[in-house]
């Protein structure tokens, strides 16, 4: 490792460390892990290691932080290896940390390391409940490798790099995603997880081919990759050049980013374990393109129109998200929809220019995305054991007579679904710690004052009603229904009476899984302390690397209509699902005043279905169009058997074989043979085996050459 | 002095009358003698040459087919007894088994 001048002060020298502490720590979990999970103490010390991991990135991070503070902010490389060295191409494997690099690694890092915190209790009965333990250990090594992955995006000097990371990261959610990948997300023997990864990998190829575009013209315009290079450049391109490469990055972001059009895979991704859907698909990787936009600031603050796109490809998406996560039952995609909304939230904003508005919801979502979705991790499981402890009590009662279980065992299976709204309700009494934490949650995701969501999301909309109208009131509704939405899920699944036997039975879980969600609360509740109004710290922070931002003034109207939108919303949510409780079997009250809007809501507007009918069919039928036509019969049939083959056929066996070989060579051989046959039976009638006419023969040939000698 | 021709012309009438017997008879051992005819013609003819023309050549190439004929005499005297033992027979007619 060799370090230059500007690292000597502060600990910049350990930078690497936030890679290769994940690194080691899944290393160890590969190696050992299943050695550790023979012993009865093997699962705490696997999660232990990835735990630490994790812990050690996210103190490298702060110590990063902190000597970069004391550095005045100025941005300062590690170069670390050698990487590509073509021609004019110098890329070095370097990490870049700046603040805002760090403000990446310490959200990272410290949500990662909390998640991976929860995830030992969460995985344990997990895996107990799906009946593999091995898959323990495998668990652990791909979240360390998230974290490397997510680590080496964030941290990367050049886009090559951070492509390299982006990569990485869409592996891990893949591997992830589909960690069950034998079974539904109901413990039945299918493809669907396995599909749902699937569905995750090829939507986001789709949009790491529009960032391979750009990084492609990137290149042909700007000549390198490297972040400085390339925006010290930025003048001399033209427009139409930048205007091509940013569109085509936010084709990536559309991918990474859940954004519209590519959306369709983060709520399938829930098929993945909770922590993942937490980690990966609410408070990281999802944010990724978010990030990409706003270190790209230099790039994108050139070209306004591409900016607008950006915006209004996130005002709509947040709204459009939003209006699906109504009408969802599961607890999960509720939650899965809402971070679209959300991340459409941040895109809008970093698309209007307000990098830090954009960032400070990045960070406030990461805390309170990922305590609620690791809250209705906790649902889930409270309602898992409840199921459990029913079938076993009544396993119980059974196992007093052998006909009992007979009978028993042949009844099939009955498909509980812990994780559908409709099942739960009136869990405040029996699960009071994670209800407690859920409703802090749900206040910072609505905006409430003065839950983090409330500053963060305040500024983005500030932002919005200074420069851009039109998105202000796209994401003002969205913020509205976002509040709607969530005061029907606390409703729904925490008020009136448990409508099934599993929620009436269900227990509160562990503290390994409740304390790092009240850690997570702590931040959701005082997040908005990073960048409050008048201060601006993290804006302050992130001018170092982003340049000279224009901090608007708190406007008492904008937060006062959003606040007093959320409130509504909540209060309407009440009268609709609070006031008169959901029963069993009842249908969502909604669906009569709505009728055809509501249906829409709870067939995700038939994105999915539309998508088939557009492209996957058209696809399908290009493809068998493509295999049966053009290929089996033009090329197969009609090629290669009728032309191909057909006059290979006809010339060896017509030209070749009849008229040249038969007539021609065999005729030639055949009369020659003929021919001797013949000459030589006229011959042999010379040989008549009288000497004596020998005799005449050699007296006569004597003569008529003695006489050709004399006469000539 | 006998003038040549007459040598010449003995000459002649000796190898046509070899050569007669040798197409006319079908006993091996005449023809033998036939041939002996032929060969002691042909020598007469050299000698006169060589006489009328004083030269030697023709008088050494008689010694050598003397030689030549003294050799054949063995070989064909062998061959004609040992056609004999097979055949009991010395008839050339007889002898066509590589007739065609």
């Amino acid at each position: 490792m060799h370090l230059s001048e500007t690292v000597n002060t502060g600990f910049f020298f350990l930078a690497p460390w936030i890679i290769f502490a994940p690194v080691v720590g899944l290393l160890v979990n590969i190696i050992f892990g299943g050695w550790f999970l023979k012993r009865s103490w093997g699962e705490a010390a696997v999660g232990t290691v990835a735990s630490l991991a994790s812990g050690i990135a996210f103190a490298v991070s702060a110590l990063l932080a902190w000597s970069l503070s004391a550095a005045h902010g100025e941005v300062v490389v590690v170069p670390f290896a050698e990487w590509i060295h073509i021609g004019s191409l110098q890329l070095d494997w370097t990490f870049r940390v700046d603040t805002l690099s760090v403000t990446m690694m310490l959200a990272v890092s410290g949500v990662g390391t909390l998640i991976h915190i929860y995830a030992i209790g969460y995985m344990h009965e997990d895996v107990r409940f799906k009946k593999d333990e091995k898959r323990y250990q495998r668990f652990f090594v791909f979240m360390n490798l998230f974290i490397t992955m997510m680590m080496l995006l964030v941290s990367s000097d050049s886009y090559l790099m951070l492509f390299v990371g982006w990569e990485g990261v869409g592996l891990c959610s893949f591997l992830l995603i589909g960690f069950w990948y034998d079974m539904d997300t109901l413990g039945r023997p299918s493809w669907a997880n396995s599909n749902a990864a699937n569905k995750a990998f090829i939507a986001n190829r789709i949009g790491d081919f529009g960032f391979l575009i750009a990084g492609f013209i990137m290149f042909w315009a700007f000549g390198s990759f490297q972040f400085d290079e390339v925006f010290t450049q930025v003048g001399a391109i033209a427009p139409g050049i930048i205007t091509a490469i940013t569109l085509f990055m936010l084709v990536g972001v559309t991918g990474k980013s859940a954004q519209i059009p590519l959306y369709v895979w983060l709520p399938d991704a829930m098929a993945g374990p909770t922590p993942v859907s937490a980690l990966i698909h609410a408070a990281t990787m999802v944010t990724a393109g978010v990030y990409l936009v706003t270190r790209s600031a230099p790039l994108y603050s050139t070209v306004p129109a591409a900016q607008y796109v950006v915006a209004l490809t996130g005002a709509l998406t947040a709204l459009f998200a939003a209006t699906i996560a109504v009408g969802q039952y599961d607890i999960k995609k509720v939650l899965a929809y809402s971070t679209i909304s959300q991340l459409g939230f941040m895109v809008a904003a970093v698309g209007m220019g307000a990098y830090v508005a954009g960032m400070f919801h990045l960070v406030t979502h990461a805390f309170f995305k990922a305590l609620l979705f690791l809250s209705a991790g906790s649902v889930i499981l409270g309602l898992e054991r409840g199921h459990h402890h029913l079938s076993h009590h009544e396993g119980h009662q059974g196992h007093e007579g052998s006909h009992h279980e007979e009978v028993r065992r042949t009844e099939p299976v009955e498909v509980f679904d812990p994780g559908d709204m409709r099942n739960m309700g009136g869990l405040r009494k029996t699960m009071p710690v994670t209800f407690w934490l859920y409703v802090f949650g749900t206040l910072a995701l609505a905006g409430i004052f003065p839950f983090a969501g409330f500053w963060s999301k305040d500024e983005i909309l500030l932002d919005a009603s200074l420069h851009y109208p039109d998105i202000y009131w796209i994401l003002t509704l969205a913020a509205f229904l976002t509040a709607f939405y969530m005061g029907r899920q606390i409703w729904m699944v925490f008020f009136g009476e448990p409508r099934h036997e599993a929620a009436a039975h269900a227990e509160e879980s562990k503290p390994i899984i409740t304390i790092p969600l009240m850690v997570l609360a702590a931040l959701a509740l005082l997040g908005g302390g990073l960048n409050l109004p008048g201060a601006h710290t993290l804006g302050h922070w992130l001018e170092h690397t982003l340049g000279e931002i224009e901090v608007p003034e708190f406007s008492l109207m904008v937060a006062g209509v959003s606040t007093a939108l959320a409130l509504a919303a909540i209060g309407i949510s009440w009268l609709v699902y609070g006031r008169n409780p959901l029963k069993a079997e009842q249908k969502d009250p909604l669906k009569k005043p709505l009728g055809f809007l509501f249906t829409g809501m709870e067939n995700k507007w038939w994105v999915d279905e539309g998508y088939k009918w557009l492209i996957l069919d058209n696809y399908v039928r290009l493809s068998k169009f493509l295999a049966e036509v053009i290929d089996w019969r033009f090329w197969h049939d009609w090629f290669h058997e009728k032309i191909i083959a057909g006059t290979y056929n006809w010339l060896s066996n017509i030209a070749l074989n009849k008229y040249a070989d038969q007539q021609g060579i065999d005729a030639f051989a055949n009369g020659l043979g003929e021919w001797t046959k013949e000459v030589s039976a006229s011959l042999r009638r010379v040989q008549n085996g009288f000497v004596r006419s020998y005799a005449l023969s050699v007296l006569l040939g004597v003569v008529l050459i003695l006489g050709y000698l004399l006469l000539k | 002095m006998v003038p040549e021709i007459y040598y010449i012309t003995l000459s002649a009438i000796l190898f046509t009358m070899g050569a007669l017997g040798v197409l006319a008879r079908r006993n091996a051992l005449i023809i033998f003698m036939s041939v002996e005819l032929m060969l002691n013609a042909a020598n007469l003819a050299f000698v006169s040459f060589a006489n009328t023309f004083q030269q030697l050549d023709g008088q050494i190439i008689v010694f050598f087919v003397i030689a030549v004929a003294a050799a054949e005499v063995a070989v064909g005297l062998a061959l004609i007894v040992a056609i004999f033992r097979s055949k009991h027979s010395i008839d050339v007619d007889q002898m066509s088994n590589l007739k065609g």
